[in-house]
């Protein structure tokens, strides 16, 4: 049998923020429903962004000046915030459902580097992740508006913030995922909460007065975030920028409950 | 080293723990015992931090484990065999534990095999028969190198071969200087893996004691005697406390007297043993016994207080 026992060297073996986060990159790449996340994401921003561009090349819009050519090649954005969302849920609930949790938070006691290398990990990888996506629907999509004289370029005014912005978005979606996902520790729980943040918001203000809805809708996540796809103002939007930090906002909020709620409950 | 300071913890309404105190020391293994829902686990939860204690306090070698800086050197623990990610392979858990720590590919390639895993290091953890998912706990809590090991249940699931393996392995490792926590529901189990013994029953401390001495105190150790001359043996174990019965098929159960002791008693009066075992059930008596006691008393306690 092989010796287990080796001369002790003291100093080493450190818990480090750096050490923290590669563990948990190996963690995402071998995680089964990261592979399955990734692949709706990029087939949703292609898949959606591709067919609604042809879509509209078939029924042109009436008045050309007032199409946004870059939200239409974008719209895959709004459903592949799920996706992004869901593995974000997944990253940290996985841990809970199965119970190697424990294995990850004796690893590091202090637990917040834990939650800081998922957040890393996660952010970085959506980002490497969707800037190719986003970018790619959007020259696809362009290809396919041009033919009808309705693409716009990436030199356009505000075009090349709304396709970098639409990644960016999609990554702090699914920072919001993993903070849902270490506040209830439940994949179930965690995927139904994101789902619920960022649909039933719109839903409910549906039931009220449109002066009132009208005000309060652009401060919505979602609208909010969804804010940085669009060239063209939209009167019930935040600015882009503005609309896309709110989003954070709400974002860094959910996960710094998750991080005092992670510090203080028992594992 | 390991100091347990009245120790407590409450989830809700039920108290798990209840102001329990021991020390586990270095160089020996000791074994954790007492029923199911005993509070064994949780107090190894409170032990690694996973869980804060509702009172009292827990040393690991020196200071509470949370504040230790490299922690997997301080520490390796096992509390459950399947908490691994199902869909991640045995090499992958390890690799992932490891980079916190800064511990090399290499160290992680030496505890899979050194757990007998390299053939089955790349499959899914989720495929794993309950042995091998209690293999690969083993080796994540060894990965480190660890001064103290905590161990919970670690014989569950092992077939005959691996049982035996864990035990060298905790001997070797109490031989090391490591401290070496192991916890179990089965008497028998920790009658031959542990030199110490530290049983609770319903979140309380029952006993804290070697295990010879143990054995010795509960003076219930039964040993079976099959010879060819019953009546001659039995003559000759005499003494206090010795009680010697007869059984159908030459057989001798004969309690106050260790199998040595009834041995040598037979090679010096020339007489043939056939069969010579020490009766482990007896052993299994006594510990119920033990523990029933601490479970009558809270159950008496309660009644009265209602």
């Amino acid at each position: 049998m092989t010796t287990i026992g080796r001369p002790a060297r003291r100093g080493e073996q450190h818990v480090s923020q750096a050490r923290v986060v590669r563990s948990e990159w190996t963690k995402l790449r071998t995680l089964p429903s990261a592979a399955w996340c990734s692949l709706s994401t990029v087939a949703l921003v292609a898949g959606v962004g591709i067919a609604y561009a042809m879509l509209r090349v078939a029924r042109p819009p009436a008045d050309p000046a007032m199409f946004d050519a870059t939200s239409v090649s974008l719209a895959g954005v709004q459903l592949a915030q799920f996706a992004t969302g869901v593995l974000g849920v997944l990253f940290i609930s996985g841990e809970y459902a199965t119970g190697s949790i424990r294995v990850s938070l004796a690893a590091v006691p202090t637990r917040l580097p834990m939650l800081v290398g998922k957040a890393v990990t996660l952010g970085l990888s959506a980002l490497v992740l969707c800037v190719p996506a986003v970018l790619a629907t959007f020259v696809a999509g362009r290809t396919i508006l041009s033919t009808h004289h309705l693409a716009a370029g990436l030199g356009d005014p505000g075009v090349l913030r709304a396709v970098l912005g639409s990644a960016l978005f999609l990554a702090a979606v699914s920072l919001l995922g993993l903070g849902l996902g270490a506040l209830i520790r439940n994949s179930a729980g965690g995927i139904s909460a994101l789902f619920g943040l960022l649909f039933a918001p719109q839903l409910v203000l549906g039931l009220l007065p449109e002066p009132v809805s009208d005000r309060v809708y652009r401060y919505l996540p979602t609208p909010a975030g969804a804010a940085v796809g669009k060239v063209h103002p939209d009167p019930l939007s935040l600015a882009p920028w503005a609309g896309l930090g709110l989003f954070c906002l709400y974002t860094a909020m959910v996960l710094g409950l998750a991080a005092w709620q992670l510090r203080r409950r028992d594992a | 080293m390991i100091e347990v300071r009245q120790l407590t913890k409450r989830y809700g309404g039920t108290l798990a723990v209840d102001g329990l105190s021991f020390t586990v020391r270095p160089g020996v293994v000791t074994g954790f015992l007492g029923p199911n829902g005993a509070g064994k686990s949780t107090t190894m939860r409170l032990i690694l931090g996973l869980d804060a204690p509702t009172g009292g306090s827990v040393l690991v070698n020196g200071a509470p484990y949370r504040q230790h800086r490299a922690p997997l050197r301080e520490v390796g623990a096992l509390l459950d065999a399947r908490s691994t990610h199902p869909g991640r392979s045995a090499y992958h858990h390890l690799l992932a534990l490891a980079q916190t720590a800064g511990i090399r590919r290499s160290r992680v390639h030496e505890v899979i095999e050194a757990v007998g895993l390299s053939g089955v290091a790349h499959r899914r953890a989720g495929k794993f028969s309950l042995g091998m998912s209690q293999r690969l706990g083993i080796a994540s809590a060894l990965l480190g190198d660890p001064r103290t090991v905590i161990l919970d249940e670690p014989l569950n699931g092992l077939d005959t071969e691996g049982i035996r393996w864990v035990r060298a392995l905790l001997q070797r490792l109490a031989a090391e200087g490591r401290t070496v926590f192991v916890s179990s529901h089965l008497m028998n189990e920790m009658a031959v893996t542990a030199q110490h013994l530290i049983v609770i029953g319903g979140g309380r401390l029952i006993a804290d004691l070697g295990m010879a001495e143990f054995l010795r105190s509960r003076g219930r150790a039964v040993v079976r005697v099959r010879t060819t001359h019953p009546d001659a043996l039995a003559a000759r174990l005499g003494g206090p406390d010795v009680d010697v019965s007869f059984g159908p098929h030459e057989v001798l159960t004969v309690s106050g007297l260790t199998t040595d002791q009834i041995g040598t008693a037979a090679a010096a009066a020339g007489i043939t043993l056939l069969e010579l075992t020490a009766q482990q059930a007896s052993l299994e008596e006594a510990f119920i016994d033990l523990t029933q006691d601490a479970v009558e008393y809270r159950a008496s306690n309660a009644g009265a207080s209602s």
